[in-house]
């Protein structure tokens, strides 16, 4: 099929398409009139109930918990996955490039914003039940942290802090303890990833109970399925750079 | 009576699709495949708006007897971006190891990817 006759027939298929999704979503309320009865009922029931502060997260690692885990162990495969299709073939060891970034000023600084990047991470995680923020955020950011280093200081310093051997673990780990979180509910007889402990003070760092070790397990493992990820791509990107 | 939002969210998933369909590149391709991901957050936003509603997060206000946009489709957004990274990622790394076979990125160049 000839590029013309394809894009012809997109044309065809897409009006029809889109037409399809219009007219269905003609049927929702118009926009701003939500009803949302679920909605409400968990924005109402999260902060008496579970004294947690940010419905959102709540939602993700509460009321949907067992969801959540599903999608970590989708970053787990996509992560685990570009690991073992880019190490396979790769054919020379990056672990002696410098790739230095020739200012000494720079590299203070970005040392300075990897350490001030690294505690908002920390920061985000650990109050995603008071204010936006939680595992997903914060984990991501955590990985960034690791990224500023290979910008503004050198490669092999960022080598050899997020090294796979040391980086790698990471993932499983905050993964595991998910997962452990959740069978620590059922060992107790409640439902999987139900909260175990106290649940604080409303509007504490504290509050909220099991609820907040769950956030910072995601965190950990968004944070080392991202540092994998990253990872691969810059030896990949080493490699070829140096020509070896 | 307002659907622009959903009918925006509609516009960026076949912008996304016509891309993927019309590309000469499988990077692009990955991107296309994000923006039509991009299409299903702005309706998932667009579901839970509600009129002078504020964010569903009571840490500093009255937990009853406010307006609140609706936490779940938020919360489905917010994984649902990871996830689209992770397979981003992957993509990317498939056209990594389509290059190193086919010595090209092109789609109808590739005779295995030929439809």
């Amino acid at each position: 099929m000839n590029r013309r006759t394809r894009i012809a027939l997109f044309a065809l298929s897409a009006a029809g398409v889109g037409a399809l999704l219009l007219w269905g979503l003609a049927g929702l309320p118009s926009f701003g009139d939500y009803a949302g009865p679920y909605g409400d009922l968990i924005a109402n029931l999260a902060p008496p109930q579970r004294h947690i502060a940010n419905a959102v997260t709540a939602v993700v690692f509460d009321y949907r918990g067992f969801d959540t885990m599903g999608e970590e162990l989708i970053l787990f495969g996509a992560a685990s996955a570009v690991a073992m299709l880019l190490r396979e073939t790769r054919e020379h060891d990056v672990a002696d490039i410098v790739d230095r970034v020739r200012s000494d000023a720079t590299n203070a600084i970005s040392l300075l914003a990897a350490l001030a990047v690294l505690t908002v991470g920390l920061d985000v995680v650990a109050h995603g039940l008071l204010t936006p923020g939680g595992g997903f955020q914060g984990g991501v950011v955590l990985a960034a942290a690791f990224l500023v280093l290979f910008l503004g200081v050198e490669f092999h310093v960022y080598n050899q802090v997020a090294a796979p051997t040391r980086g790698e673990p990471v993932e499983p780990f905050g993964a595991g303890g998910y997962i452990g979180l959740g069978l620590v509910s059922l060992g107790l007889g409640l439902s999987f990833l139900q909260n175990f402990m106290g649940i604080g003070t409303f509007g504490r760092l504290t509050s909220g109970g099991s609820v907040l070790l769950v956030s910072f397990s995601s965190g950990i493992a968004v944070a080392g399925g991202f540092m994998v990820i990253f990872n691969e791509f810059l030896q990949e990107n080493m490699a070829a750079r140096y020509g070896r | 009576m307002t659907y622009l939002p959903y009918a925006l969210s509609v516009w960026i998933f076949v912008c996304g699709l016509y891309g993927i369909v019309s590309s000469r590149n499988l990077i692009h391709i990955t991107v296309c495949v994000s923006v039509c991901q991009s299409a299903t957050y702005v309706l998932l936003l667009a579901i839970g708006y509600r009129k002078h509603g504020t964010a569903p997060i009571f840490s500093d206000m009255p937990t009853r007897g406010r307006t609140i946009v609706d936490p779940i489709v938020q919360s489905l957004t917010l994984t649902d971006i990871v996830v689209s990274v992770a397979v981003a990622a992957l993509l990317l790394t498939f056209a990594l190891k389509v290059f190193e076979h086919h010595h090209s990125l092109d789609p109808g160049e590739i005779a295995g990817l030929k439809g």
